[in-house]
């Protein structure tokens, strides 16, 4: 177990070293930031001041070592536009995505999972068949579309719900949070809903198929010859079983909903890191980047990590590897 | 050894005639049929047999022949687009066919239980033995859960299996595959069913494990008083194990007698041809190395497209235009019936020739 989390560990050091990598040559090979940050009329003795300010005038692999040595100390550097520390600026923004992909992710599976099940219990019926075609469109509809017809709906015509922002929030643990809040959840539902839908869709289908292919096994048989009564074999023989493919799934996409929020966070004006990121990278402002890809590579392993924890523990026959295997 | 709880007498099939004359189990023209897109097609036909308590009943027959959808329609647990067509299934006096789906599940596994085929799928992977034996019993039980364990942990000693509190605690994968089946037939003594249908348990074991479990399962039914119905295509398997025999062909019992019988004086050509089929008939025979073992000629048909009359007209050698016409069932000796318009004369004692073979000197 100890060697499992340790040679894990290890992986995710290799991981982020070369993502790092990577961003910092990709960044550089898009443009030069001093384009963007320096008045164009500005004399050339100006720009270079900057840009030894910076760091800028050194050559690539100097910046580049300068980085490394300063983010093993926990600093991934200055937002070049902002002035404040990258990671700083991250973590503000980070609670309100967290909140939002959190929600989401328990909309999906809260919803998905009983939809799944009853669709899979009874495919041939006018409710299951109903779902599974509703889980079509939600992989179909573009998000952005979705949510522009969730704005019109709920906002322009119902007037139910706030359009965008996100709203009151309250502060614990020293983070802004909109459902500690009265009424934060009004501004948290529609965007939630949004991102929810195409993992909605995924786990529907997930918990369908993996249903109707428990269904065919013997030990179903076997379960109903020992005269269960059919709470306890869909509830635990069934559920059990196709728990595995489902965490696996929703936790990897619980990564991308953080990690791509993006779309919905700029229709609904969410002020989470999606925003930050498509700002950055139009302003070159490289550290921010960096540091954002680097959380969210970290984000991954640990989600990852977990999501491989909860499966050997749904799993008997799934070992963690120790020593031996790769 | 614990002695264990006489079953509730609220059970559905509890005794309440105790005259002798009530078998365990009486099945009367049972069928069971498919809707497909062909029209419908019967995969049991117009079965009757009877089994008494702590009796083993062979059921024998090819792949196909219907055997394993006789033990799934008496225990209830035929799947659309199949369904029990007609007859009647009495448990003890009661009538089961037309039971609402909660008497069923209130029967199965508690007075009916059933064992499948392949051991490595009949428990689920996911869940321990202890969980998949408790819920057994807390299914038809009103007992703790301390108690329920006992009572698994007991059964499992009982069908021989070692160290059995640390079993408890597996996972099925970590049980090889005579253990797995020995878990699913404690599973099935669990609660002392009045009847087993064991649907060829021990097919996928190996041989000496299957002789053990045989002899086992023999052991604990006739203690218990339990009736055993064995599902096989293997006659040798219900040979040691069976007082009584049914031979299916085509959803129908063709042949039917006590062991000996039909065994010793089959009065069907199908039975013949099983048993002439057979290692040890081939040696009876004078058998030379590298001579083919003899079969019956052709394949068992298709149920969708089965032949008018006698469905094994095609493949048998005694076969004429009567046969077109549906079989009687005739009495080929005292306890011994036969679907057959020819039946086979019951001095022909093996391993005399059989209807179809080749002259012998």
């Amino acid at each position: 177990m100890t060697l499992f989390l340790l040679r894990r560990l290890l992986q995710a050091a290799q991981v982020l070293f070369v993502m790092s990598l990577l961003v910092f040559v990709g960044v550089y090979a898009i443009g030069n930031p001093l384009d963007m940050l320096v008045d164009p009329q500005a004399t050339a003795a100006d720009t270079a001041r900057v840009a030894a300010a910076l760091g800028l005038d050194q050559p690539l692999w100097v910046q580049y070592w300068r980085f490394l040595a300063n983010a093993l100390q926990g600093d991934l550097g200055i937002s070049f536009l902002h002035g404040t520390p990258a990671l700083h600026l991250i973590v503000q923004r980070l609670p309100a995505t967290l909140e939002l992909a959190v929600s989401a992710l328990l909309i999906a599976v809260l919803l998905g999972i009983p939809l799944g099940l009853w669709a899979g219990l009874r495919p041939d019926s006018f409710g299951g068949r109903t779902v599974m075609a509703g889980s079509i469109l939600g992989f179909s509809l573009p998000t952005f579309w979705v949510g522009l017809m969730l704005i019109m709906l709920f906002s322009v015509h119902l007037g139910w719900l706030p359009s965008g922002g996100r709203g009151p929030t309250r502060e614990f643990l020293g983070l802004e949070w909109s459902l500690l809040a009265p009424g934060g959840w009004r501004h948290l539902l529609l965007p939630a809903v949004n991102l929810a839908l195409f993992k909605l869709a995924l786990v529907i289908r997930l918990t369908q198929s993996g249903t109707r292919e428990a269904l065919l096994q013997d030990y179903m048989r076997f379960a109903r010859a020992k005269g269960l009564p059919a709470r306890r074999i869909v509830g635990v023989h069934v559920l059990k079983n196709i728990m595995i493919p489902v965490v696996t799934v929703v936790g990897l996409e619980f990564g991308t909903l953080i990690a791509f929020s993006v779309v919905t966070e700029s229709i609904f004006a969410w002020p989470g890191i999606g925003k930050l990121l498509l700002d950055s990278i139009t302003q070159l402002d490289r550290p921010v980047v960096v540091a954002y890809l680097l959380l969210i590579v970290f984000i991954y392993t640990l989600i990852s990590l977990a999501v491989d924890l909860i499966y050997a523990a749904l799993d008997p026959r799934v070992r963690l590897a120790g020593g031996q295997a790769a | 050894m614990k002695p264990i709880a006489p079953p509730a007498p609220t059970s559905p099939a509890a005794p309440t005639t105790t005259g002798g004359a009530e078998p365990l189990l009486r099945v009367e023209h049972l069928s069971t049929r498919f809707r497909t897109r062909g029209g419908e097609v019967a995969a049991v036909d117009d079965l009757s047999f009877e089994l008494a308590t702590g009796e083993v009943l062979g059921l024998v027959g090819e792949s196909g022949c219907g055997k394993s959808m006789t033990g799934y329609s008496l225990i209830d647990l035929v799947d659309p687009p199949g369904y029990i067509a007609a007859g009647s299934v009495r448990l003890r006096g009661h009538e089961l066919r037309g039971l609402p789906a909660k008497d069923w599940q209130a029967l199965r596994g508690d007075r009916i239980a059933m064992i499948f085929q392949d051991p490595m799928l009949t428990l689920n992977p996911v869940l321990r033995i202890d969980t998949q034996m408790v819920e057994t019993v807390l299914a038809h039980r009103r007992v703790g859960r301390a108690e329920a364990l006992a009572r698994a942990l007991d059964t499992l000693e009982r069908v021989g299996i070692p160290a059995a509190a640390e079993r408890l605690r597996s996972y099925p994968h970590q049980l090889s595959g005579g253990m797995r089946q020995r878990v699913a037939i404690a599973i099935a003594l669990l609660n002392q069913p009045d009847l087993i249908i064991a649907d060829e348990p021990t097919t996928a074991l190996d041989v000496t494990i299957q002789a053990q479990i045989l002899y086992e399962m023999q052991t604990l039914c006739r203690e218990a008083g339990t009736g055993l119905i064995w599902i096989t295509h293997d006659l040798s398997v219900v040979a040691g194990l069976a007082d009584r025999l049914c031979v299916m062909y085509a959803g129908r019992i063709v042949e039917q007698g006590s062991t000996a019988q039909v065994l010793e004086r089959p009065a069907h050509p199908y039975t013949r041809g099983l048993l002439d089929a057979t290692p040890a008939a081939a040696l009876a025979r004078g058998h030379r190395r590298g001579e083919a073992l003899r079969q019956i000629p052709g394949s068992a048909p298709p149920l969708a497209a089965l032949p008018a009359g006698c469905a094994f007209r095609p493949r048998c050698a005694r076969a004429d235009e009567h046969c077109m016409q549906t079989p009687p069932r005739v009495e080929a000796a005292p306890g011994q019936t036969v679907l057959c318009w020819h039946p086979l004369p019951p001095g022909a004692a093996l391993p005399g020739p059989a209807a179809h073979a080749e002259a012998r000197p």
